[in-house]
């Protein structure tokens, strides 16, 4: 652990919520709107965070304990990300796979407190988030086995410090590929989910939060933006791999292509219709085939 | 007197001494138990013992052909003994309260009887070192667990459901029988030590793998093997699914490991076909868990994944053997065996928690219940423990042992020594399906059970259960949370079990200590989690103080009457993966749709039978039947008749012999 690990830390943590800022930014220019804030979703934060709270009286306390749990998860996702070659805090052989399963704990309180508040809405948002991350799942883990066997490292610290090869580079921009549509479904964006829909019916993660207020509500919206960081910044670790970046240029780089991936985000969004939920399965089964592509071709042609 | 046989003696006589002297409900409610404690507690110390690296052995003259009374208590039993020991003494303990509204109607010192005869058989069956005392073993755990499988035998299901094991049971230890007749014909005795591999046959070997892979797989579950499963475990009363599904099916895990260390190196596709094997029942398992409506059933069906996840981890270490892989080899048996400990707490703790659920709501269909969390809140918070435990979710025991079984995927797919990255892809797109399926089928167990609104008048005026029940549940609650935290110690109860595997001493330092090393940090980000948790929980707290804090109805767009019945459904929860999975479930829909301008009653149900059941063995049965009752003219009722016939059979058996 050292000064420049934790600076890469707290850029994501105090950088997350500008994310769907600016995701809602250039989708209001290519809307021809002017749009809210950048800051909005600090804002939102803020004014939650000195608000009081109302809860649904079917809840119990799973419901007040979840947002804790995912918020505590989701953070020390985080502590697991390196820059490029600036190591991640912590770091040990395996930590990939801590990685992904610390969203797995996100996501079971998540539905568990939708579960809680007993409505039909929130149940229907929690089946359909259950069924689209169980598939999301082996896609995120194969692409991860392609880039441990392309690398010969097993912790993401080791895997985005040493250098593939460009023999590997095919296989790297498929689990890129693979990754961008893991990154899509797991943050409830366009092609997956609509984050903008009015209709509860229509809702995946809107909706299981529907029955939260004030600081709760503030830790699950930070918690998303982290989720969004966390998932965003292993994609562009992927993506920018080959650059000789050092020091605090390569967490500048990552900071920096955070807000590329965003605006990114934002032109798939305006372009795009959201696909019928029965087609989502197909997209997520179509990144699973493409991260055993990638590891087919690392086995393939790496030693 | 060997500090192994006390344990024994303690099972076995005090059940005998209890079904003779004690037979009042007052001293069967208090002996039966204490029988069962006092046997574990006896257990532990040579357990203790074997994780200390001594063997404790034990031989009794017995005068059985081909047989000899020798136990041991080395690193691999004391691994399956340490389970067997706590589980049957906690299951003990609920029991003495849980089987209270049996007292008067049931013969509670035969159910006693047979528990403890069973613990007394499973802790012989991972010590025995004979054949033909194992097999006998075997036979009394098959036979008294089919006792208490069919402890409510007025109701039809429970009679099936015990027919069903004690043929599939049977079934099984039929290939056992012949495979130590193969071993023992060979090495000219019966006795394990005298088994070895030097100079037998390639194909020998591999026909003797074949036939413990059927009959123990027959016992762990193994799909298509596991067809009694899902019917016995959810028909014996709670605890005894919690002592079945947690450590008795572990004993065909044990019997196949045993069998392997006599086996010398395995060739490279035994371990393939177990990692075939572990796939297939790890996915097809928590397939069909997540299709059930009953509880029981699907907690059951769990079983068979956790078996599928804990032979995909053999399989791996069967291959890293095999390629000479020694990281590959030490992860896959360390991490299945660290998850025969993990599953054995978690799942035990989930079958007594649908226990309370049942005493508390007196029903199993998980449609009916709903907002337990208030009403049975121990229960409720022991359930949710089980439930992130068994999803194999970071800072709880379940994520330990997928862990080291996914590391040593990851060691086959990378290193200097890679040897089969295929089987390596296979297992961990596996594991991250079993992943995420198991989060769809425990937030559905948990979150429709406890959480929400009864569903029912029954769950609403549900009660929890007393201190007798609690505590075993909190206990292995408790453990699920330490066993996470515990990793720098894990190792220690590994090493002498996966040394007993590799057929060798392995003392080299560097060996060992990169797992540890592995498991140190685990525990630690795990325990960096729940402080992590802890310290927002106490900011969340400090902000809503003297903050204005209302309750009111959870948001339903504005309706003005929501009732209990407008909730999701299990049913409908699972429903897009049961869709997803079609081709293998075969789920039944009937909808009765409401027609007319008035519409009137409509109806939906769904059913989820067995596929194997359906398609494989009910064809095989009836065909096997039909077969049979040609010879039914044989089957007349008359004594004489059938006296003659034994005097006929006699007499031409004699006459052949003096011939």
């Amino acid at each position: 652990m050292n000064t420049l690990s934790i600076l890469n830390l707290l850029a994501g943590l105090i950088l997350a919520p500008l994310l769907p800022g600016i995701i809602n930014r250039t989708k209001a220019v290519f809307a021809g709107r002017h749009g809210q804030p950048v800051l909005q979703t600090y804002f939102d934060i803020f004014k939650l965070l000195r608000k009081g709270a109302v809860y649904s009286r079917t809840t119990s306390w799973v419901f007040r304990l979840s947002p804790v749990i995912g918020l505590a998860a989701v953070i020390a996702a985080m502590t697991l990300l390196p820059a490029l070659s600036a190591p991640a805090p912590v770091s040990f052989a395996g930590d990939l796979i801590l990685f992904a399963y610390c969203f797995g704990l996100l996501r079971f309180f998540l539905v568990a407190a939708a579960l809680d508040t007993g409505s039909a809405f929130e149940g229907m948002g929690a089946s359909r988030e259950v069924q689209f991350s169980a598939l999301a799942e082996p896609a995120l883990l194969l692409g991860l086995a392609a880039l441990a066997r392309a690398t010969g490292s097993l912790s993401l610290t080791g895997i985005f410090s040493a250098s593939a090869g460009p023999s590997a580079g095919p296989a790297l921009a498929l689990v890129s590929a693979a990754l961008f549509i893991v990154f899509l479904a797991e943050n409830a964006r366009i092609p997956v989910d609509d984050p903008n829909t009015h209709l509860e019916l229509t809702m995946i993660h809107e909706v299981m939060v529907l029955d939260y207020s004030g600081p709760d509500f503030a830790i699950i919206l930070y918690t998303s933006s982290l989720k969004m960081w966390a998932l965003g910044a292993l994609l562009v670790n992927v993506l920018f791999s080959f650059l000789p970046l050092h020091g605090p240029a390569a967490v500048a780089c990552v900071a920096g292509s955070m807000i590329l991936l965003s605006v990114l985000v934002g032109i798939v969004e305006s372009i795009m219709a959201r696909l019928s939920l029965l087609k989502v399965p197909q997209l997520l089964a179509g990144a699973v085939a493409i991260s055993v592509l990638a590891l087919t071709l690392v086995l393939r042609f790496t030693s | 007197m060997s500090l192994l046989l006390l344990p024994l003696i303690i099972f076995f006589a005090g059940a005998l001494l209890q079904m003779v002297f004690g037979r009042r409900v007052a001293v069967v409610r208090v002996a039966g138990p204490a029988i069962t404690v006092a046997g574990a507690l006896a257990g532990l110390i040579p357990v203790i013992r074997a994780f200390g690296g001594k063997s404790v052995t034990a031989s009794l003259p017995w005068s059985m052909p081909f047989g000899s009374f020798s136990v041991e208590m080395d690193g691999l039993s004391a691994l399956f003994a340490l389970p067997i020991l706590v589980i049957c003494a906690l299951a003990a303990v609920y029991g003495s309260e849980y089987l209270k509204s049996f007292e008067g109607k049931k013969n509670l010192a035969g159910f006693w009887f047979f528990f403890n005869v069973l613990a007394g058989s499973m802790l012989l069956v991972v010590t025995a070192r004979n054949a033909i005392l194992f097999l006998l073993a075997w036979e009394v755990m098959s036979l008294s667990s089919f006792f208490l499988v069919i402890f409510e035998s007025e109701q039809e299901h429970a009679r099936r459901a015990g027919w069903t094991y004690l043929v599939a049971t049977h079934i099984g230890t039929a290939f056992l029988l012949v495979l130590f007749c193969m071993l023992g014909a060979q090495a000219g005795t019966l006795d394990f030590s005298g088994f070895s591999a030097a100079g037998m046959a390639p194909k020998f070997l591999s026909a003797a793998f074949l036939l413990a892979v059927i009959g123990f797989g027959t016992k762990a579950g193994f799909m298509p093997m596991h067809v009694w499963l899902p019917e016995a475990h959810p028909a014996a009363p709670s605890h005894v699914s919690a002592v079945m599904s947690g450590v008795m099916i572990k004993t065909g895990i044990y019997g196949l490991l045993r069998v392997l260390t006599h086996l010398g190196t395995p060739p490279a596709w035994w371990g393939w076909v177990l990692v075939a094997i572990g796939a297939a029942s790890g996915i097809l398992g928590i397939v069909f868990a997540l299709s059930q409506h009953d509880i029981k059933r699907l907690l059951a069906y769990s079983s068979v994944e956790n078996v599928g996840i804990i032979t995909a981890g053999i399989g791996i270490g069967m291959l890293g053997m095999s390629y000479g892989n020694d990281a590959m080899m030490l992860l896959g048996f360390a991490g299945a065996l660290l998850h025969v400990l993990n599953h054995s707490i978690f799942k035990s703790l989930l079958f007594l928690g649908a226990g309370s659920v049942l005493h508390a709501a007196a029903t199993r269909e998980i449609d009916r219940l709903g907002g337990l969390m208030k009403r049975t809140p121990f229960t409720g918070a022991a359930f949710l423990a089980g439930s992130v435990a068994i999803c194999g979710l970071p800072p709880l025991n379940g994520f330990l042992g997928e862990f080291m079984i996914y590391l040593g995927s990851f060691k086959a797919l990378t290193g200097s020594a890679a040897a089969c990255p295929a089987a390596g892809v296979v297992v961990i797109a596996a594991l991250a399906l079993i992943g995420g399926l198991a989060a769809v089928c425990f937030t559905k167990a948990f979150g429709m059970i406890f959480l929400g609104e009864p569903r029912s008048d029954a769950a609403a005026h549900a009660h929890e259960c007393g201190p007798a029940m609690r505590i075993p549940m909190l206990v292995l609650a408790a453990l699920c949370v330490a066993v996470g935290l515990a990793g720098p110690f894990i190792p220690k109860l590994l090493i002498p079990a996966v040394q007993v595997l590799a057929g060798r001493q392995m003392t080299d330092g560097n060996f060992f200590a990169p797992t540890e090393r592995l498991l140190t940090n685990i525990s630690l980000f795990a325990t960096g989690v729940l402080a992590l948790s802890a310290l927002l929980l106490v900011l969340r707290t400090r902000l809503l103080r003297n903050k204005p804090v209302s309750e009111s109805v959870t948001w339903d767009c504005g309706y003005a009457a929501p009732t209990a019945r407008m909730q999701y459904t299990a049913s409908s929860y699972a429903d897009p993966v049961v869709r997803l999975f079609k081709l293998f479930l075969q789920t039944r829909r009937k909808f009765v749709s409401p027609k007319g301008l008035f519409p009137e009653k409509s109806s939906f149900s769904s059913a989820t039978p067995d596929f194997y059941r359906e398609r494989m063995y009910r064809p095989a049965f009836n065909a096997t039947e039909k077969f049979l009752t040609r010879f039914q003219w044989l089957q007349h009722g008359r004594l004489n008749l059938y006296i003659l016939c034994i005097m006929v059979t006699l007499i031409v058996i004699l006459v052949w012999k003096l011939r």
